[in-house]
């Protein structure tokens, strides 16, 4: 069953406006394609996680990050991969002190039982990111990236955290969430997710950014980058984009990009289609796409931006 | 719904405290009411509409749609329609389609007809099959009934009264028999029940072999430890952790061509077993064009599986063109079907129409990416054949696996080389 309990926390927690969410994601240099506010809104207004789904590359780690800046949270990241388990997400126990701890004892004569209950207590757990982010006396910002290289058992026992917010340990009792995170979960959609899952989360979909906001997020990344260079920049950004590739060069790519070519001191693309063609590696990351790319290209892609 | 309900009331005057709402409801005038009845209506109708362009819209989504209602978004259209999309939309599919939706149902001076906009899957079978009809008219993806009638019309097929005993007998037979002999209505309908259980015994071997092979060679320290505080903490007691292995995932590539039309009804059913039956499968078809069509094999009911595909591979008779359909393949579901622990299995004739070298080509990009390429095809099952045809030369090259595919018993053969990957 899944929330449309009470949702407005009583006390001073006080929910953002709308528009005071994209200030102050303005504020914290995020440049925001114009429906994130609201989602990040909602997601505030419902208390429920927010799923991003998107390419590679199109920034949706930097949704969560700017979140955690907008509510001056601690964000807590948890990167998934295949084979992730509770060990790694959630807490693990400090075994060397456990060991440590069962030989001083015995040293002065406890018995078993005695030693047992000792090692299994909060003293000797390891916190790892899910544990940590329920435990926090602020709500901090729960990163979940990459959930689909996660197996679907995890993905089950994700879904069971993120509806009671508590944990059990087996050796401990369970653990009832000190504060609810900000939950955001991130997918480049290599394994599709499970409806429950989707379902208990809002959705929002992250396209690569349009030229201007490319131009913008470019602007406010590589500090005394020239307006009308970062705009062509984007706009080559998104010609490349449209070319049969197999790797899509992301938001990450363009701004390594842009860092060289201002680095370069390249003012106008038109001007030095040479000093284009040879950074082009920031932006293509195969062998294959490289080949693709030749010089023709290029400069055809080029003329087109200019 | 109650506290929903009330929250809706103080929508325009009392927007932004909204954490106090639920303490209005008793104060709520007359016209204020009435308002929030209607937007209550609009709102269901909208619900109902997502569901019937296939929105997986529960009432959980309305309530939260409800409250969104009452809170300051709903006072600015701009910031109602991207609230409404991140609740409502669970898929980029969702996405994609919500703002048609969305602007024909509340642009459309919220209408309350039902409107099915573009590829509504909401059991629209009836048309499926009319236009199954109108545009498969070979038979080529093999609606099985219709096969079975066709066979009963021309009488005088070569292996009339094959598969006539009873029993094991005649499954035994029929698993020997060549796939474009198997005519009896009796007879195709026991070959497509056997090919969907023979899908499902082969998920059910890789799984029990996969768990008995590889024992834990991971130590537990969590559980070594805790069975050994009585001996001072030293480990005599080991806990070991057994390595989980990932199941098999299967991806099959069905040839749905004019050249293959004997055997595509059985393997439809094949098709539709092993996607009902692995729980990573992922299944295409293609012929001149890819299509992937997982989803609608996921449909319980058989017919409307196989109905729905053949509503899919239309354009038959165009040639195939293996080599572009692996491309498309490649270029937009490689990377999100395929994993290290991937085989993938086409099911072809090899005759192509396209370009061989384009066809080596993707091929070869396949090859690097997935575990194991199986070629399944039906002509070697045939006397005499060899593998002339251009397509199958390039290809063949990259495919580990080059069986036959011509009965039952050859797909039965199978299993054990998949269970060994």
């Amino acid at each position: 069953m899944r929330g449309s309990s009470p949702r407005m926390t009583t006390g001073k927690a006080v929910i953002l406006a709308r528009e005071e969410i994209s200030d102050k994601l303005a504020a914290v240099g995020y440049v925001a394609d114009r429906d994130i506010a609201t989602a990040l809104w909602l997601m505030e207004f419902l208390k429920r996680p927010l799923l991003l789904e998107g390419e590679a590359g199109v920034g949706k780690t930097e949704v969560g990050k700017a979140l955690a800046a907008v509510h001056e949270a601690e964000l807590i990241r948890l990167q998934c991969y295949e084979g992730l388990d509770q060990n790694a997400a959630l807490y693990e126990w400090n075994y060397q002190r456990q060991l440590l701890a069962i030989k001083t004892r015995e040293g002065v004569g406890e018995n078993a039982d005695a030693i047992e209950e000792h090692i299994f207590s909060e003293k000797y757990l390891l916190e790892r990111p899910l544990l940590a982010a329920i435990r926090r006396q602020k709500p901090p910002v729960l990163l979940i990236d990459e959930v689909d290289r996660a197996d679907e058992e995890f993905e089950a026992f994700l879904l069971e955290l993120l509806s009671d917010f508590q944990v059990s340990i087996p050796e401990l009792g369970t653990i009832k969430a000190t504060s609810i995170p900000r939950v955001v979960l991130t997918s480049n959609g290599t394994r599709e997710l499970s409806d429950a899952l989707r379902r208990r989360c809002l959705y929002h979909y992250v396209d690569f950014p349009d030229v201007d906001r490319e131009a913008k997020i470019i602007g406010t990344r590589t500090p005394g980058i020239d307006t009308t260079l970062a705009l062509q920049i984007a706009r080559m950004v998104a010609a490349v984009r449209k070319e049969d590739l197999r790797k899509v060069p992301g938001v990450a790519e363009t701004l390594d990009w842009a860092a060289t070519l201002a680095g370069l001191e390249v003012h106008d693309l038109r001007q030095e289609p040479e000093a284009v063609y040879e950074t082009m590696i920031c932006l293509l990351k195969t062998h294959e796409d490289r080949a693709r790319l030749t010089r023709e290209v290029s400069e055809r892609l080029l003329g087109k931006v200019a | 719904m109650v506290a929903a309900s009330q929250g809706t009331a103080h929508s325009r005057e009392s927007g932004n405290r909204t954490e106090s709402r639920g303490e209005l409801g008793p104060r709520l005038r007359g016209d204020e009411r009435s308002a929030m009845f209607g937007a209550r209506r609009r709102l269901a109708g909208f619900a109902r509409t997502l569901r019937d362009n296939g929105f997986k819209v529960g009432l959980a989504e309305t309530q939260d749609a409800l409250a969104v209602f009452a809170s300051p978004a709903a006072v600015r259209p701009s910031s109602l329609k991207p609230a409404l999309r991140a609740l409502f939309c669970a898929t980029h599919s969702d996405w994609e389609r919500f703002d048609e939706v969305f602007d024909a149902y509340w642009g459309g001076r919220h209408m309350r007809q039902r409107q099915v906009l573009t590829g509504a899957p909401s059991g629209s079978s009836p048309p499926a099959r009319r236009l199954a009809q109108a545009h498969v008219p070979q038979d080529a993806l093999g609606l099985p009934d219709r096969v079975e009638r066709r066979s009963g019309s021309d009488g005088d097929e070569p292996a009339d009264g094959r598969g006539r005993r009873e029993g094991a007998s005649r499954a035994e037979a029929l698993t020997t028999a060549d796939l474009r002999h198997i005519v009896d209505p009796d007879d195709v309908a026991a070959t497509h029940a056997l090919a969907a259980r023979l899908a499902r015994v082969m998920r059910a071997r890789l799984v029990r072999r996969e768990q008995v092979r590889r024992r834990g060679r991971r130590l537990d320290l969590r559980r070594t430890i805790h069975r050994n505080v009585s001996h001072g903490g030293t480990p005599i007691d080991l806990a070991w952790r057994r390595r989980k292995i990932k199941p098999l995932r299967l991806v099959i590539l069905l040839d749905a061509s004019g050249s293959m039309s004997l055997y595509t009804a059985f393997f439809v059913r094949f098709l539709h077993g092993v996607v009902d039956s692995f729980r990573e499968a992922e299944a295409f078809v293609f012929h001149t064009r890819l299509a992937h069509v997982s989803p609608s094999l996921r449909d319980r009911d058989v017919t409307r599986a196989v109905d729905k595909l053949a509503l899919m591979a239309q354009g038959i008779g165009g040639g195939t063109r293996i080599g572009e359909s692996l491309a498309t393949f490649n270029r937009w579901h490689a990377r999100r079907v395929i994993n290290s622990r991937t085989a993938v299995m086409i099911v072809s004739d090899g005759y192509d129409t396209g370009e061989p070298e384009r066809l080596g080509e993707e091929m070869r990009r396949m090859r690097r990416r997935c575990r194991r390429i199986i070629w399944l095809n039906p002509l070697i099952g045939w006397r005499d054949y060899s593998p002339q045809a251009r397509g199958m030369q390039a290809a063949l090259p990259y495919v580990d696996l080059f069986a036959p595919a011509h009965n039952l018993q050859s797909l039965a053969e199978l299993e054990p080389y998949l269970a060994r990957i």
